[in-house]
This record gives C-alpha cells, structure tokens and sequence, in this order.
C-alpha cells in the first residue's frame, strides 16, 4: 500500500514484498475461515441436537396448539408462544420509534457538548447492563410505581429498554454513513434540517436501521431473566383477550394488561423437571425459540437486501 | 413507516394507561416455590376443566420467599411454599393486614442419592451426614474414610442443591441444626445437573428431592437413612407417608389469604378442591410427590373451612408428624 516516495526498491525485492504480503494474506483469510466454520459448526451441533431430541413434539401439532400440562405428551407452547408474540410487538412498537427518533437527534441535532459526550457514554455502556438489572428496575418502576403490574404492556417495556441503545447505536452508525453530498444536494434544494432527515437521510439509512432494530428484537426473543423478575407467570391456561374484534372499535387494547408467560421461561421450566419426557418440549421449544431467532435474523438481511437494490 | 409506527406505540401506550387493569373471566392467582408448582400445574390444570372455563387460575415460580414478598403485598391469593412461613415473612404480611390460613399438601422425602458403582455405603446416619456436612467440614472432610472407618480411601465429592431453595434450608435445619452447610460443594439451582454429577462420579454424594431420585433409579443409588440411633430406612413414598422415613421428610405447603378466601367464591372452590382427597391423592402421586394420609387432608380441609389462620411452626422443627401438626392450635 504505502509507496515510498523517491527510492524506488528494485525489481526483485518488491516481488519478495508482493509474495510475504501474498502469503499473509492467505494466512489471515484461512484462520478466519476456520473461526467461522468453528462458530457455525457450535450453532449447527447446538440446533441438531435440539432437533433431534425434540423431534418427536415437534412433528406434533398439538404441541402447537396445546396448553401447558403435566402430562408431558400433552403440554404445548400455544400461551408461551402468543405471550412471547404480543410481548414482542409491545417491545418494536416502543424501542423502534423510540431509538430511532433518540439516534437522528444524537446524530443530527444535538450540539458537541459535554452533555451529549454523557450521553453518548452512558449509552454504550447501557448496552452492556446485565439484563437482571434491567427486570429489577422495571419491577421498581413499571410494576410497583406505575401500577401497570405484571402484564404484557410492562414486559414489552422492559425489553423494550433493554435493546433501546442497541437500536440507538445502529440508527447512529446507519445515518452517518449517508454521504454528505446527499445532505448538501437536498439543503441546495433550499430543504430545512427536518425536510432532508425524513425526506433523505432516513430513507437511506433505513436498511441500517432496520437491521439494529431486529437484531435487538432477536437479542430480546430469548430473554428470561427480565421477564422473570417482573413476575411473568409459569403456568397460565389461558390466552390474552385478542388484540382485534369483530365490533367497533376492532382493535382493543385489554391484553396488554393480561398477565402472560414467554417461551424461555416455558422452556426453562420444563428442562428443570425431574421427567424425562418434559425435556423432549424443553428441546422442542428450543428449536423452535431458534428458528424464530434465525427467522427474524433471516429477515433482517432479506429487507437490508431488497432497501438496498431499490435505492439504486 | 416510522411515523406511522409511532403514532401507534404512542397511542398504544395511552389506551393501556387509561384502559381499567381488570379481568372479565375469575382469576386465581398463585405463585410461589418451584418444588410446590408441579402439584399446583396439575390442580389448576384439572379445576380449571371442571370450571369449564368460567375460572382461571395461573402459577408462577418466584420462589418461596418470592411468593412471600407478593403474597404478603396482597398481590396474590395462594402462595406456594417449599417451607414454612420465616418470622419475617410473617411480621410482613402483619404489617400490611395480610392474614393467611396455613395447609400443608404433600410431603416431599429428601433423598441422599450415591453412585450406583459405590458398594461400601449400605446405610448412613444422620451424624455421618452431618460430618460431611458441617461447616466445619469445609477443607478438612475431604475422603470417604473420614467419615467411618472402613469407608475406602476415596475422595468425597459433594453435590447439592443451591442455598436459595428450600430444599437446602430444610436440610440444613434437619442435619447441621445450625445456619449453612459447608461452602465447597456443586451446587446447581437445577436438580437435573445434580443427578448429572452423582451419576457419572462414583465418589459422589448429594441430595434432592424424591421425584429427582424416582425418575433416574437406573442410574442413581439412594442411601437408607439411620437418625437418632434408629433403624435406616430408604427414602420412599409408603416410608414418608407412614412418617418412618426421619428426618428427611418434610411437608410442603399452600398459603392462603383469609381476605380472598372470604370474598372470593372460585379462590375458596379452588382450595376445596385442591385440599379434596379424590383429586390430591392421585394427582400428588401423579407428579412424583407423597400424598398426605387420608386424614391429613381432612384436616386441613377442617382448618381451611374454620378460617384457622396463623403458623403452627415455631423455629426450626423437624421430624414432627403432619397429623400432630395439624392438630396444633397456630400462635
């Protein structure tokens, strides 16, 4: 890379540097091939054997569709698998609007001040908080001092802040990636700071931002520890008043004041059951925790994907 | 997209703030101990099919002293309970008008469990498991023939249950008499990991619960336990139930607040059925608990219609039986 003015080296001696350089190169791209084949073989091993052993739930409807029991052929993830749905779609409802709207403003708006140099720390360093520390502070404030006690609407905030700085740090990086002649092409235009955020900057940073965003919905799936220190439930036959209806004003909003379980607390109960049997579910419903992980990850490069190829 | 995103969350947020925080349907709420959930599972899951729907009960595991801290807040109607009811427990609750009726649903028979290739423990007493266990112990009980002569040289490796349960308190209390076991041991919240370690380490030695032990017979031995210079007995559910298996057995319990049980029709119909004889019976033995006699249930059925609230414990007791329990006038 680095071209020494004035000397020129000789002839052989800039081949020998061309080969080392070669050979280097050769050896960098094998040790990351292996740490990447290291890392899928793990995932690979983990999800095959999960499969494997829960194979006989997982090609059973029921297992879909039923309660939880205690009889192990019987029990199913149907209140598991609605709560941890409806606890999610709180979690995106708040953590996108809220982290995306708290990146433009630290990216776009905020002066160089010491103030937002806090900020900008403490936001970092929130995204490495313990996730327990995240269900105690919401145990204090959501549940006891709010009121709003141990429903949806409160798991779906408490997840929802713990993948806050994780979507405000990708909205961040996302919108300073955008090119500056972008920017200064819309302000020749004669458009204000809000005119060029939405009309360009958003838009264009909106593969970036979308794939923060399910990257932490993904990070927020398989959290337990939060979730259980708000009080979600272990056993509840039942399922959240749906959040549509056939009369006006067809949506209601009474389930996010239910009280629900989600799939790794399902599934970390029946794994620390004495029988046998109820750690065939925990495998099943493992598996079935990951393809929604890979599912929404799977997702996010798809939209990265189809947001670029439409921006060309 | 964004906005239109926001202007749902936001609106979402306000309906949820102003939209009343009540149930349409009869809801029992129960949280509590881990060992007790099984049997609760199987209670709700049968009375809620003989409510056809109209009542609904829901379980969580906060632990003992979890469900305590909720329960005693007024914030659930039962609370399910690995050990008796602490003095402090008891003095919140006071504080917050909270009175509760105490019944005991099942016995659990703490099992010592051992390799199966180990052939030198045919029995062990309670001052030998005390050896191991003391605090005392800690660096200085490290091989098996320190523990009786004729034991082989073999290093002793000791699993339990972690100090947070209730199993462990009850352990505690029945073998150390004091505070804590020694602090070198694996411990691990989840029994399974335990039954794990004994099984694959023939100089193991640990203890849990008895469905831990039932389930994994083929590859776990259960130590007979000798007290107080009595015959050993094995841990099991005829011995438990006859009260022959000291001092390793212990009841579980519910908790019920008195308020709702007053109040609330379906919470009383729950306890009902949950203290009937036909369903606890089969549905204890059902999840791999002891059922309690007969007539234990009736007692508590008895305590339950008079309103008997309060504790009948004092301290640490162990060893008592559950029907001389039940008979006792609470403080």
């Amino acid at each position: 890379m680095a071209s020494s003015p004035g000397k020129q080296p000789a002839q052989p001696e800039l081949e020998s540097i061309v080969r080392g350089n070669r050979r280097s190169d050769l050896v960098m791209a094998g040790i990351g091939m292996i740490v990447l084949l290291v890392a899928m073989a793990l995932l690979a091993a983990v999800f095959i054997d999960l499969a494997v052993k829960g194979w006989p739930r997982l090609i059973n409807p029921d297992f879909y569709i039923n309660f939880p029991s205690r009889h192990p052929e019987q029990a199913g993830i149907l209140s598991a698998a609605v709560g941890t749905t409806l606890v999610m779609l709180v979690t995106a409802l708040v953590a996108i609007p809220l982290g995306v709207a708290a990146g433009v403003y630290l990216e776009e708006y905020a002066a160089r001040s010491w103030i937002t140099d806090v900020i900008e720390i403490n936001v970092s360093n929130l995204a490495g908080v313990p996730s327990i520390i995240y269900g105690l502070l919401a145990l204090g404030l959501f549940v006891h001092a709010f009121g709003l006690g141990e429903t949806i609407l409160t798991a779906g905030l408490v997840l929802a802040l713990l993948i806050l700085p994780v979507i405000i740090v990708a909205t961040r990086e996302a919108i300073r990636s955008i090119p500056l002649e972008l920017r200064e092409a819309a302000y020749g235009l004669g458009a204000d700071k809000w005119q060029t955020v939405r009309l360009y900057v958003l838009p264009a940073a909106r593969p970036g931002i979308l794939t923060g965003a399910i990257v932490g919905l993904a990070r927020a799936i398989g959290e337990a520890a939060p979730v259980i220190t708000i009080g979600a439930l272990t056993f509840i036959a039942f399922l959240p008043p749906p959040p549509v209806q056939a009369q006006p004003p067809f949506i209601n909003f009474e389930w996010l004041s239910s009280p629900f379980t989600v799939m790794p607390i399902q599934l970390f109960n029946w794994v620390s059951r004495p029988q046998a049997e109820f750690h065939i579910n925990a495998a099943a419903t493992g598996v079935v925790l990951m393809v929604m992980t890979l599912g929404m990850n799977g997702l996010a490069i798809y939209i990265r994907y189809r947001l670029r190829r439409d921006a060309r | 997209m964004l906005k239109r995103a926001s202007a749902v969350s936001a609106f979402a947020v306000l309906a949820a703030i102003s939209a009343p925080m009540i149930h349409a349907a009869d809801l029992v709420k129960v949280d509590g101990s881990s060992t007790v959930f099984p049997i609760t599972e199987a209670m709700a899951e049968e009375f809620q099919k003989t409510e056809k729907g109209k009542t609904q009960v829901t379980v969580g595991i906060s632990g003992t002293g979890g469900g305590f801290k909720k329960f005693c807040r007024g914030e659930t109607d039962i609370s399910d309970a690995s050990r008796p009811i602490k003095e402090s427990e008891v003095k919140l609750c006071k504080e917050n008008g909270i009175e509760y009726i105490e019944l005991p649903v099942a016995l659990d028979a703490l099992t010592v469990v051992i390799n199966p290739k180990n052939d030198w423990v045919d029995r062990l007493s309670v001052e030998e498991l005390k050896k191991m266990w003391e605090p005392a112990a800690q660096d200085k009980i490290t091989n098996w023939n320190q523990i009786r002569p004729g034991f082989p040289d073999r290093p002793l490796k000791l699993f339990g249950p972690g100090t947070d349960s209730g199993t462990y308190d009850y352990f505690v209390e029945a073998v150390i008499e004091g505070k804590s076991t020694r602090g070198d041991f694996t411990a691990s919240e989840d029994d399974n990991v335990l039954v794990q370690g004994v099984a694959s380490d023939v100089n193991a030695l640990g203890f849990f619960g008895l469905a831990y032990y039932d389930e994994n017979q083929g590859k776990l031995k259960a130590a007979p336990i000798s007290w107080k210079g009595g015959k050993a007995v094995s841990p099991s559910v005829e011995n438990a139930k006859n009260a022959s298996y000291q001092p390793l057995s212990r009841p579980i319990f519910i908790y019920v607040n008195k308020k709702t049980a007053d109040e609330k029709a379906y919470v009383r119909r729950f306890v009902e059925f949950y203290l009937d004889n036909r369903n606890s019976q089969k549905l204890v033995k059902e999840v791999g608990y002891v059922p309690l006699p007969e007539k234990a249930y009736d007692m508590a059925m008895n305590n339950f219609k008079k309103r008997q609230t309060g504790t009948v414990f004092h301290g640490s007791e162990v060893g008592i039986g559950i029907e001389e329990l039940l008979a006792r006038a609470p403080k």
